[in-house]
């Protein structure tokens, strides 16, 4: 059954999404929409694909029953434990299914962009795998605030080219990419996010999509029931929480909860609530809401999570955002924190600090007692340690 | 008729274009530096909108984006500067942005005041032709704006023949896959590229783009095609040397 949350044959999702870019990337672009859908469902790319996910990845991941949590907030909350992947976050879902579709297009030149690092190690991981070379595009800031990370990449192989433009964060290290594949257009783009020109953002939610598919048997065999009350994720670009809400965008009893991420606060000027903020533009090849000053030009958003610190959104989340299926809080960095050691305390796990911003709202919805939430546990926090202890010792 | 295709009636071999950024290197400069170009010869102008991420430029043009948005600059200056010149200024200019710009001021706003300006020709490098034809394409015409398309050595002879269709002012032939930039050569590879496309016999009138700097590359670009743009390396003189030094850039390329 068709949709209305697919996106239509020039990859609009309602009146975002399209591809934005110059007439340089055309044949690429148009390579991949001529193919992804036909690769991505075909026998050979599913039995590769779901077969590297179990073995490599350690797919399926738990949900599991955060009884504390639950205690604690009134519901029954179930973490999907993403963080348990391989390389730590579900980016790397994506990049094992783009990988695929890289290899059976015959490239063999790999480059990403990234923010916390994540999508970077993740792209390094399967490049290592598949013996494909890797350039990974990282803002200067991020690649100070997320050394680990940077550190993982290297050691994997890949080469980390530093973003000096703009905010130095996750919009300039995909500019950097964009122009980089501009300039060679037989490298393949991994792109990170259900961001960019069509067919990436749809792309990349099919792919995490396997997120969602692995909840609705696990809840159906946990409560009885496939479906949850309530899924909750964060969101920068929103590549977690399109792959969290894919299968139940459709079964509108779901309430979907994207959490963005406030920075000092939605009014403070330091922010990358980009829901809140933005209004309808064009970002990285793509119409969807970003923030931007009155002639068009982009802000500068600012989130302590550099997997957030983003001044657009998927079109997808626009469209869920505009249409209404979906509802958008946000947390500040302050309750971040503070959720992140929660979490820590009562349940034993580190999140990521993007993830922890899904956590963080939990204190501001009211629940009932048999409401089932799922949160998805998107990353673990081992990169943000510094920042962790910064806090603790505060 | 648009004031491109007016120009190549009078001209149409060995056209020299010279980009460079609005409010760059000074926040008033850019009438001056419009005036100058104008009194050496320049057959047409490209006037760049500072974008804060312009995704087809390379370093040069960036860096003078950034620094022209620091000075202030923003759509409302620019077109207060450029009307100024309407009248007196002979040489025709077209107006090169990224699509957002012109989405968040407001289509029609935007079409008005390049209008009222005296300028009839857009470069949008993000525009891509079915966004064109399906929105944009009816909202230019009612200004009377038409729009320039880019072509590089991977768009396919097929694409090439329908942007010929929709060609008023030129087709923009990027001589490379690349972003803007001065390379200092041309490839035997580029060569062979720009023979292809001139060889295709196309109606419209071609200017070769990206990578052209100095007299031997502008020559070259000129056997292939009705003439070039030179962008990054006019930026790069205008930074380190001012307008004062203007001529001296310019000079050599049109003797």
């Amino acid at each position: 059954m068709k949709s209305k949350f697919h996106p239509d044959k020039n990859g609009y999702f309602g009146q975002f999404g399209g591809a934005f870019i110059p007439e340089l990337l055309h044949p690429n672009v148009q390579e991949l929409a001529d193919n992804y859908i036909q690769i991505i469902e075909s026998e050979e790319f599913q039995i590769e694909y779901k077969s590297l996910l179990k073995d490599y990845v350690g797919r399926p991941t738990p949900l599991y029953l955060a009884k504390r949590l639950s205690e604690k907030y009134g519901a029954t909350i179930y973490l999907k434990r993403e963080d348990l992947n391989h390389t730590g976050a579900h980016k790397v879902n994506n990049t094992v299914g783009q990988i695929l579709i890289a290899k059976k297009l015959g490239k063999t030149k790999i480059i990403a962009e990234t923010g916390a690092g994540q999508h970077g190690v993740a792209t390094a991981t399967v490049c290592a795998l598949m013996g494909l070379e890797c350039t990974v595009f990282m803002g200067e800031k991020d690649i100070v605030r997320q050394a680990p990370n940077v550190a993982r990449m290297k050691m994997l192989g890949a080469k980390v080219v530093p973003a000096t433009s703009g905010s130095k964060t996750l919009k300039d290290a995909t500019n950097e990419a964009i122009r980089y594949w501009i300039q060679h257009p037989e490298t393949f783009y991994l792109i990170g996010s259900v961001v960019g020109p069509a067919p990436h953002p749809d792309m990349v939610a099919r792919l995490q999509a396997i997120i969602s598919e692995e909840m609705k048997w696990q809840l159906k065999e946990k409560t009885g029931k496939e479906n949850p009350d309530t899924i909750i994720a964060c969101v920068g670009g929103g590549s977690n929480a399109a792959g969290t809400f894919y299968h139940y965008l459709d079964d509108e009893n779901v309430e979907l909860i994207a959490v963005e991420a406030a920075g000092l606060g939605v009014k403070s000027g330091e922010s990358a609530a980009t829901s809140q903020l933005g209004e309808v533009g064009i970002i990285h090849g793509s119409k969807t809401i970003l923030m931007q000053d009155e002639y068009g030009q982009i802000k500068e958003p600012y989130s302590i999570s550099a997997g957030l610190d983003y001044p657009g959104v998927g079109p997808l989340h626009a469209f869920l955002y505009e249409s209404k299926r979906a509802n958008f809080m946000n947390a500040t960095d302050k309750e971040a924190l503070e959720a992140a050691f929660e979490l820590t305390k009562i349940e034993g796990i580190i999140p990521a600090l993007e993830t922890a911003h899904a956590l963080a709202v939990l204190p501001k919805i009211k629940f009932t007692k048999d409401q089932v939430v799922v949160v998805n546990l998107s990353g673990r926090g081992d990169k943000d340690l510094e920042t962790y202890i910064k806090h603790l010792e505060e | 008729m648009n004031s491109i295709q007016e120009l190549f009636q009078k001209k149409d071999k060995n056209l020299l274009s010279i980009y460079f950024t609005c409010g760059y290197p000074k926040l008033e400069d850019t009438t001056k530096v419009i005036s100058v170009l104008e009194k050496n010869g320049v057959d047409f102008i490209e006037v760049g909108l500072p974008y804060s991420d312009p995704m087809a430029d390379g370093p040069t043009i960036q860096e003078s984006s950034q620094k022209a948005l620091e000075n202030g600059i923003n759509l409302d200056i620019v077109f207060e500067q450029l009307i100024t010149l309407k009248g007196t200024n002979k040489t025709p200019l077209v107006l090169m942005g990224y699509l957002n710009q012109l989405l968040k001021y407001g289509e029609d706003k935007f079409c008005q005041k390049v209008v009222d300006c005296g300028i009839d020709t857009l470069i949008i490098p993000d525009l891509p032709m079915v966004e064109f034809e399906n929105h944009y394409q009816e909202l230019f015409d009612k200004y009377g704006i038409t729009n320039v398309f880019l072509i590089t050595p991977h768009t396919s002879d097929n694409r090439i023949k329908k942007i010929d269709s929709f060609t008023k002012a030129f087709i923009y032939v990027v001589a490379s896959a690349s972003i803007t930039g001065a390379k200092g050569e041309i490839s035997d590879t580029q060569m062979d590229y720009f023979k292809r496309i001139k060889a295709m016999n196309l109606r419209s009138k071609l200017i070769i783009g990206f990578g052209i700097s100095d007299k031997s590359t502008f020559t070259t670009a000129c056997k292939y095609a009705n003439g070039a743009i030179i962008g990054s390396a006019f930026i790069k003189n205008l930074g380190n040397h001012g307008i004062a030094k203007i001529d001296d850039f310019i000079k050599p390329i049109i003797s």
